[in-house]
């Protein structure tokens, strides 16, 4: 038999298909990105023309740089504070919302609403919750007497204040996601198991950490994964809020190679900086790809 | 081991309307191996939940061992259960399976391999212990649930459909060894089926069960032979009862004591242990005008409508052993009859039993 239609002219059209794919990662990712290495080896600066390749007088610099390293413990510990709430709170939420109750299917809505809304939008509303004259927050603290009125938490203001409010800030964003992820995979487990379970003699805790969360595992670490990527490449919150101040206490690594690079215009020392996500991020990729395939289905 | 009860068992799950079970009233006897039959909806299920503490009953009481258990938990109750699904915790190999439920009640871990090679010898799964349930078949699956359900030792086995996810060869094997094993447990249980070739072959009583309520509670002998209604008169046996009206009454008949009048009346050439052995005394003889035939090897059944008579055009069957070499053709009009004895009664208006009315003109 004679094939005909796609098989038949399939070395052009299978280009012509594949193409808008390879051109967008090409151009849009891997350009960039090869820029961005070749940048970190040079002294590439904004408004000037000159161009040599310096070799590893980049790295060496700024590693020896204390804001780079303040960033990069401050991009670490906040990635890993912002996903331990986050994995618990949402968590709680996932079990709470997983019975029926009036009104469940409005609640699952104002709950998801952080994550549609624009990132820089919410967070310049957070702004003003947090702002040193307006606080919401201040305003009840005060309200109930907790605070006297001229003496009130400067909540971006102070160094660890200011990181904790970043963390809270992105919790707000991602515990959403998170949750819509593990509500899926809370679901995906037969009701019958955790059934099974309670007539074995099992409890609450027991049900939870020894046959409910082991069987969530795989959907727990998609969105742990997601979570780390969200939080450990995000600058907009940081830069919206505190611009990585004050003195440098909640620069991360994303934030800092925008000040160097783009505002502080020293493009070479600010696409070096960023490079440095680059092993966080393959290691990520890594295991996000060992998941998918592994997939355990039941 | 102990005695379940359930007193007035009543579950609505939803208000105003017909509730899942209905002031259902049983008694298990020690050791008795009680089925639920029924059609799918018929609160069969729900019963089971009730009794395990997975569902609240709306009204009604619920005993174990003579204790009401309505307040307590599932695992409070002492019982175990075996679910459809066989509800295998997945990320668990199997002696974590069999070991969970010990663990989960406290016994010192010391008394968990002796008790999980205990009853998983007793099923013959013991050289599974290290796999997962992913890799095992449904059978073995099967096998380390009930395991898993013994290992506790509990006073009553609670059972939810275990064979229907295995194929049909699988099942009569299955169904074998489930009757072997509660042989040598003797542990009270109930068995959830819809299936009324489980429910004959291994109940010791069967519960028929129709929207909620019970219809009849009865050895396999008796549901079937002695039908209470209607209902269960149609839902035990294949095919099912024939059952032709006229006026107030329902008059029911089996389908394999539908015979040809020639048969009843010893004058066709038949040798005696291919006969009805209930075929002594009076019968009443029905004309049948044959629509259809099925031949199913073992035996043949005989689909056709009354000629003549009060029931005229009234569908009925018969089946009979293949061996009475006969055809019957469609279309055409033979003699059949039916023992008097064999005739049931009941009433058109509930369904239910009536009174034996064999008085000429009483029906005929």
């Amino acid at each position: 038999m004679k094939r005909q239609g796609a098989s038949g002219q399939s070395p052009l059209l299978g280009i012509a298909m594949f193409a808008p794919a390879v051109l967008y990662i090409v151009l849009l990712i891997g350009v960039p990105f090869a820029l961005a290495v070749l940048y970190a080896f040079s002294d590439a600066r904004i408004g000037s023309t000159s161009f040599h390749l310096v070799g590893l007088e980049n790295f060496r610099s700024i590693l020896q740089s204390p804001s780079f390293r303040k960033a990069l413990r401050n991009s670490i510990v906040f990635t890993l504070c912002a996903q331990a709430i986050v994995i618990v709170c949402s968590n709680i939420l996932s079990i709470a919302l997983e019975k029926p109750f009036r009104g469940r299917g409005f609640v699952r809505f104002l709950i998801l609403l952080p994550w549609v809304a624009p990132v820089s939008l919410g967070t310049i509303g957070w702004k003003w919750i947090l702002d040193s004259i307006y606080s919401v927050i201040t305003w009840v603290l005060v309200t109930l007497h907790l605070f006297k009125p001229f003496n009130t938490p400067m909540w971006l203001g102070e160094p660890h204040l200011a990181m904790a409010s970043v963390i809270l800030v992105h919790c707000w964003r991602l515990i959403p996601f998170s949750t819509v992820i593990m509500l899926a995979g809370r679901s995906a487990i037969s009701k019958e198991i955790p059934e099974a379970a309670a007539i074995d003699g099992a409890g609450f805790w027991r049900t939870t950490f020894q046959i409910n969360l082991p069987m969530m595992t795989p959907i727990l670490s998609v969105a742990v994964l997601f979570g780390i990527i969200f939080t450990f490449t995000d600058m907009t919150v940081v830069y919206i809020l505190t611009a990585g101040g004050p003195y440098d206490s909640t620069q991360t690594l994303p934030s800092l190679a925008f000040a160097t690079g783009i505002a502080g215009s020293d493009l070479a020392a600010g696409a070096a900086i960023s490079l440095f996500l680059v092993p966080v991020l393959v290691l990520v990729a890594y295991g996000m790809l060992r998941l998918a395939r592994r997939a355990e289905v039941v | 081991m102990a005695v379940v009860e359930t007193r007035n068992l009543t579950k609505i799950f939803k208000a105003g309307e017909l509730g899942a079970v209905n002031d259902v009233s049983l008694v298990t006897e020690e050791g008795e191996f009680l089925v639920f039959l029924g059609p799918s909806g018929s609160g069969k299920t729900t019963l089971l939940r009730m009794i395990a503490g997975l569902e609240t009953p709306s009204s009604g009481e619920i005993l174990i061992g003579g204790r009401v258990v309505n307040d307590l938990s599932p695992r409070e109750r002492r019982i175990a259960m075996v679910f459809q699904s066989y509800a295998l915790y997945p990320h668990l190999t199997v002696y974590k399976n069999i070991a969970f439920p010990l663990k989960a009640q406290g016994v010192p871990k010391a008394e968990h391999r002796p008790k999980v090679e205990w009853a998983a010898g007793l099923l013959g799964i013991g050289r599974l212990l290290d796999r997962k349930p992913r890799e095992l078949s449904g059978g073995e699956r099967q096998r380390v649930a009930l395991a898993r359900a013994i290992v506790r030792e509990p006073a009553v086995f609670l059972l939810d459909e275990p064979l229907s996810n295995l194929d049909a060869k699988l099942r009569a094997s299955a169904r074998e060894e489930l009757e072997r094993f509660h042989e040598s447990v003797r542990t009270t249980t109930i068995y959830v089926t819809h299936d009324q070739v489980e429910a004959m072959a291994m109940g010791d009583r069967i519960v028929v069960m129709n929207f909620g309520e019970v219809r009849q509670i009865g050895t396999p002998a008796e549901v079937y032979d002695e039908p209470a209604d209607t209902f269960v008169a149609t839902f035990l046996g294949s095919p099912p009862m024939n059952l032709v009206e006229k006026d107030d009454l329902i008059v029911g008949f089996r389908p394999e004591h539908f015979f040809p009048v020639t048969v009843l009346a010893g004058r066709a050439a038949v040798p005696e242990h291919l006969l009805p052995h209930d075929r002594e005394g009076p019968y009443v003889p029905l004309g049948l005008r044959v629509t259809h035939e099925e031949y199913l090897g073992a035996e043949r059944v005989v689909y056709g409508l009354i000629e003549g008579g009060p029931f005229q055009g009234k569908k009925v069957i018969s089946r009979m052993p293949s061996t009475l070499v006969a055809h019957y053709a469609p279309d055409t009009v033979h003699a059949f009859a039916v023992t008097e004895r064999q005739l049931k009664f009941y009433d058109r208006a509930t369904g239910r039993r009536t009174a034996t009315r064999l008085a000429p003109g009483a029906w005929r």
